[in-house]
């Protein structure tokens, strides 16, 4: 047919396919007030969790001690204590009995007491005061701990949240996307149109964009926050880790996204969606939960930072208490891309096998056939 | 021309498509028409390729088609769908990009066609907030949106109301007036009788007939014919090889054993005085299926 009217039809290349696609689903995403608000409350929340940690970081006010007469010079060498001046040792117990202090020094009647001083409490021993004012004998650590304890579990935990609150939100809403073209049958027009495999990529890429700029978003708002409350030391340490954290999430977000749309494919209303996907949510809860109970186990820290799915969380982990030699993430990024690139194939045949299938829900070995 | 050649499908074990070979002409109306079940929504999958056939290819103008071919393809679906919460607009001008045109002229297609089927004034609605016969409109927009070579409709009247059949039947039949072949199917043969100039009558999987209307008719035509002249028509009963089959004083319906009988008839007929008709009676289009189908 030659007519003159009508516009040349050069077909799009697979690249521009995937493009168009992705472009969509982007769009779809930044439309739906839903995915808005949960977007703001998990920024909101990540800067929160910043602001709190430095609000409690500087309010370790002093302990309040009342002294009296020479035990004044002991106590102010320590510099640890709010000091009350009291004339005698009789006021000095009214103040700890009225609660203005924790505790009261007072030169000591024992003349054999090593440091010549006595300690007043109310009802139980005051340990940080004791503490502070014991000699201690001299310490010696072997291999001391890159991280403090606490912190380490913090931070494990935070990558544990943010990797499982990004994986879930947006493997959800892949597996909806899916599973709307399928049950509104608009798939059939898509792929009269286009390759299947194009939809597919286009879907994920779309999605891991903005999942991507998700973790970004967090990553930089927590950066930010740090600097700004003053705790560059902290921002130092974990800077590192919040970078590899989203190189890693990056790959291991689309070896997800390409098994969400893979399972989502197989049933065909949004009803389904849940308990075809489960076995995927599976696989994204378990690095969570193992983080949550073994970010203290270098063992169970060194297999996750290799096995795909608990690699995005893992290895942040374990750069951050100094626990990867410099090579390790390289080649556990190497094996996630492997990975990535393999579930991509399967996961494209379940999903140009089980498209066109609607009602009950397609078998594996249906979706895997030819 | 899409030709269509020895396609053969099953599913498993069960065979829903045998040999199954028709031809589209350049600018024809094709109906296609069958019972449900009877493998037009199979067929019309694999013309455009969201299926693959056992057997048999699809070619255009000789040469079989190739993926980047079917760009040029406007396909209904039988299952209708769009984004139920995509604007109706911008839903038809992203469709018209997949199929590989610029964004300007996807726009100026999608405002000319939603302005021709009467939609232009719901073209910033999400597809889930219009009616039913809006959303078929807006389907059947989608379809022709990348101003489509070929058209493949499946169904492309149901759930319409009668003034939208006929803005539908207009824009139709000015594609196949550009010279587009038009594949369509339906149930409704009172339609596929005043729209199509070919016809396809697929049944359990198999071409049961396949020609022009008027052939077919032809071919299933009945030796009834029907006469009235200015006077009494008592006369053809002595005619020989005529059966009459009702008689009314000058109006009379007999059938004729050959054509020449029949033609024995008219010529006394106009001996006798002046005919005022004379003609044989056509089938319907419901009754050719029938007698085919059965």
């Amino acid at each position: 047919m030659s007519n003159a009217t009508r516009p040349v039809h050069t077909a799009p290349t697979f690249a521009q396919s995937v493009w168009l696609v992705s472009n969509r689903e982007i769009s779809a995403r930044l439309r739906s007030k839903s995915f808005l608000i949960a977007t703001g409350i998990l920024l909101l929340l990540s800067m929160a969790s910043v602001i709190v940690g430095s609000i409690a970081s500087q309010n370790t006010s002093l302990t309040k001690v009342a002294v009296v007469g020479t035990a004044i010079s002991v106590v102010e060498d320590t510099k640890a204590f709010d000091v009350v001046e009291a004339d005698t040792v009789a006021d000095a117990e009214a103040l700890v009995r009225d609660g203005t202090v924790d505790a009261a020094v007072v030169p000591s009647t024992n003349a054999q007491s090593p440091l010549g001083i006595t300690v007043i409490a109310l009802d139980s021993a005051p340990t940080d005061v004791l503490g502070t004012l014991s000699v201690s004998p001299d310490l010696k650590i072997l291999d001391p701990a890159e991280q403090d304890g606490f912190l380490a579990y913090l931070v494990s935990i935070g990558f544990g949240i943010i990797f499982l609150m990004s994986a879930t939100t947006f493997g959800a809403t892949i597996a909806q996307s899916v599973v709307e073209e399928k049950q509104t049958r608009i798939v059939e027009i898509l792929m009269s149109t286009i390759s299947v495999r194009a939809l597919l990529a286009g879907k994920v890429l779309g999605n891991s964009l903005m999942a991507f700029a998700q973790i970004v978003s967090i990553g930089l708002l927590v950066s930010v926050g740090l600097a700004v409350t003053g705790q560059r030391v902290l921002l130092g340490d974990v800077g590192p880790a919040i970078v590899w954290f989203a190189v890693f999430f990056a790959f291991g977000f689309v070896l997800l996204a390409a098994l969400y749309a893979a399972t989502a494919s197989m049933v065909s209303r949004q009803e389904d969606v849940g308990s075809a996907t489960s076995p995927v949510l599976f696989l994204v809860m378990i690095p969570y939960f193992l983080v949550i109970f073994f970010n203290d186990n270098p063992f169970v820290l060194a297999i996750m930072s290799y096995v795909p799915f608990s690699a995005p969380v893992g290895m942040p982990v374990r750069i951050f208490l100094g626990q990867a030699e410099w090579w390790e993430p390289v080649l556990s990024l190497a094996i996630l891309a492997l990975s990535t690139m393999v579930v991509i194939v399967i996961g494209s045949r379940i999903y140009s096998n089980a498209l066109l299938r609607m009602g009950a829900r397609v078998s594996f070995r249906e979706a895997l056939h030819r | 021309m899409l030709d269509i050649r020895g396609v053969t499908k099953s599913y498993g074990a069960r065979r829903v498509l045998t040999d199954v070979s028709f031809t589209v002409g350049d600018g024809r109306m094709t109906g296609f028409v069958g019972a449900n079940g009877a493998g037009k929504t199979t067929t019309m999958r694999i013309i455009l390729g969201v299926l693959s056939p056992d057997s048999g290819t699809v070619l255009i103008d000789g040469v079989p088609v190739t993926a980047s071919d079917r760009r040029r393809f406007g396909y209904m679906p039988e299952e209708r769908g769009l984004y139920p919460k995509m604007k109706v607009a911008e839903q038809l001008v992203y469709l018209a990009r997949l199929h590989g045109l610029s964004p300007a002229s996807a726009r100026r297609n999608t405002a000319d066609l939603l302005a021709r089927l009467g939609l232009d004034a719901r073209a910033g609605d999400t597809v889930e907030s219009l009616s039913l016969g809006n959303q078929q409109r807006a389907q059947i927009a989608a379809a022709l949106v990348h101003d489509p070579e070929f058209l493949v409709l499946d169904e492309p009247f149901s759930g319409l109301d009668p003034l939208a059949v006929e803005v539908v039947m207009t824009v139709l039949a000015g594609f196949a007036a550009q010279g587009a072949p038009v594949l369509f199917s339906s149930h409704q043969l009172d339609i596929v009788e005043r729209l199509c100039d070919d016809l396809v009558i697929i049944a359990d999987g198999e071409i049961r007939a396949n020609g022009s209307r008027e052939a077919l008719r032809e071919q299933h035509s009945s030796p009834r014919f029907e006469i009235r002249t200015a006077g009494d028509t008592g006369w053809i009963r002595e005619v020989p090889g005529i059966t009459v089959i009702d008689f009314d004083g000058d109006f009379a319906i007999f059938e004729a054993e050959t054509d020449v009988a029949s033609q024995d008839v008219l010529h006394r007929a106009v001996a006798l005085g002046s005919v005022h008709t004379f003609s044989q009676q056509r089938p319907t289009l419901a009754t050719i299926f029938k007698e085919v189908i059965a």
